[in-house]
């Protein structure tokens, strides 16, 4: 097990690369999604406050 | 229906008539503030000026990374002065007449990058060889020097007219223009300077003035249609 | 000639619908083929006879580098479309890859660096691919730029349209003149791992991630597109549905 983290000697250089990767990899899952939310919220209150009765506004 | 103020032609002049005379207003504009025009020259000197402070002063060093100094120190000055291209008239409102005035835009805005290549490449150009003795370049390797020069900075102003068009009204804008025009630049940069360098060994640099030739013609065709469109966008 | 299935296509409702049902989609076949591909590349493909196990950052070096141009091709295609139809739609759709795309060209950057380090010394040299990346880099973060720069967000959609155009010309031009670039300096070309030349085994991990890479792009640009379409479309009434 361990002789496959050691990955031949290059471990140091192996799993830097997989992690940014994976690190990319998730951000831009976690970002588009919180993107979406965010953009859906900005509309809902777009819409209360054009259907909020004038003085209201 | 009476010309607009700020335009030398009306709608019945003819488009190549209407490019020149939009040609002709620059150059005379541009000649009442000569402070203007030496801008650029002044930078370039100061540019090439800084490398060999910041080396060695030593000749031999110094001819051996000039190509790249002069390269980038052309291309840094004629991007510098790319952000007043089209920014006065965008102030004024000739841009906007240039939009309405009924002629192709796509000949006024390459009558413009023509103007910018007058007013700055040349120059920018025919300085070069006055730098290049500051870096130990040898006098034999002028005509190649210049020669790819005025082909590269025809490139660099046609790029750049597209990159002044899209960063109208950006604030702050002229950081944004060199990032966007630089990395647009770099093929000009690697023949251009491949150029020089072969000048300056006394080879023959046919095979890359060629290259800048042929980026040079891509670019006139393709380029102010690019920049009119941005033009276009940036004023609406 | 019926169009409708064109127009249909640029409406924004109609595509917010169809992105949100088809994002699972490439999704979890993205991650699955990912990991399977992780395990064949990771422990069943041998090492490398020159490299040993260090060949093996290809499984995210080039699926990286493959990201970062095509999402460039995609990004310029939708706005292309954008800017001669006027579809709003296909500006988002540029709009969602940049920010996809950059992140990618980073990555493919920094695992090209770790790559490199072993096999020849220095975090850094100027192979033509390293080089080219790095410049498609600056190509991305002027995008980026130039949307951030301008307010107006139609305006924005446009301008940065006419520049994902240029570019896209661009990026040939200037693969070649890096590649002649360094030819012409006789510097080592470092990237070595050319596709035709791998036993199958090494081969196969390879073709699955860069698979899987492409489904993983395609399920989160869907779901950034959603974002965007919503952020274009001011007050239609079918957002009031949409977000039930």
């Amino acid at each position: 097990m361990s002789e496959f983290f050691a990955m031949g000697g290059y471990a140091a250089f192996l799993w830097p690369a997989y992690a940014v990767t994976l690190l990319a990899v998730v951000v831009n899952v976690i970002t588009a999604r919180r993107a979406h939310a965010a953009a859906r919220e900005e509309a809902r209150r777009r819409l209360e406050m054009e259907s909020a009765p004038e003085h209201e506004r | 229906m009476s010309a607009p103020e700020n335009l030398p032609f009306g709608v019945r002049t003819g488009a190549l008539a209407a490019a020149f005379k939009v040609l002709n207003r620059d150059l005379r504009l541009a000649v009442r503030r000569p402070g203007q025009l030496l801008q650029p020259l002044a930078f370039f000197a100061v540019v090439t000026l800084l490398f060999p402070l910041g080396y060695t002063p030593e000749l031999e060093k110094l001819r051996a990374i000039a190509p790249g100094v002069l390269w980038v120190g052309a291309l840094l000055a004629s991007m510098l002065a790319l952000e007043s291209l089209f920014r006065e008239d965008a102030a004024d409102g000739t841009l906007e007449q240039f939009l309405i005035c009924g002629q192709p835009l796509v000949g006024l805005i390459a009558a413009k990058t023509l103007s910018h290549w007058l007013l700055t490449g040349l120059p920018l150009t025919l300085m070069a060889p006055i730098l290049g003795i500051a870096l130990g370049v040898p006098v034999a390797a002028m005509p190649g020097i210049l020669s790819s020069l005025a082909l590269g900075s025809v490139t660099l102003s046609l790029i750049g007219a597209v990159g002044a068009g899209l960063t109208l009204g950006v604030r702050r804008g002229g950081v944004l223009l060199s990032l966007l025009t630089l990395p647009l630049a770099v093929p000009v940069l690697i023949f251009g300077a491949r150029a020089t360098e072969l000048a300056i060994a006394g080879e023959s640099l046919t095979g890359p003035l060629y290259l800048l030739a042929s980026l040079a013609v891509l670019g006139a065709t393709l380029a102010p249609l690019a920049a009119a469109a941005a033009v276009r966008i940036g004023v609406e | 000639m019926n169009w409708t299935w064109f127009h249909k296509f640029g409406s924004p409702p109609h595509i917010y619908r169809i992105a949100g049902s088809l994002a699972p989609w490439f999704g979890w076949p993205a991650g699955l083929l990912i990991i399977a591909a992780l395990y064949a590349g990771l422990v069943l493909a041998p090492p490398d006879y020159q490299q040993g196990d260090g060949f093996r950052i290809i499984y995210v070096h080039a699926p990286s580098a493959w990201l970062s141009v095509m999402i460039y091709g995609v990004m310029a295609t939708a706005a292309a479309i954008g800017l001669i139809w006027r579809m709003k739609v296909a500006h988002a759709a540029a709009a969602s890859c940049a920010g996809i795309g950059a992140w990618f060209t980073v990555v493919s950057l920094i695992t090209g660096m770790l790559w490199g380090k072993p096999m020849w010394g220095t975090y850094w040299v100027w192979d033509p691919r390293l080089t080219a990346q790095l410049v498609l880099l600056f190509l991305y973060l002027g995008y980026m730029g130039l949307r951030s720069g301008i307010d107006d967000l139609g305006r924005a959609d446009r301008a940065s349209a006419v520049l994902a155009i240029v570019g896209v010309i661009n990026i040939p031009i200037i693969r070649y003149s890096v590649e002649w670039w360094n030819s012409i300096h006789q510097a080592p070309s470092v990237m070595k791992m050319d596709r035709p030349s791998m036993p199958m085994d090494m081969l196969a991990p390879l073709l699955m991630m860069l698979l899987g890479f492409t489904l993983y792009f395609a399920a989160v640009m869907l779901v950034r597109l959603r974002a965007e379409i919503l952020r274009r479309e001011r007050s239609a009434s079918w957002v009031k549905e949409a977000l039930q």
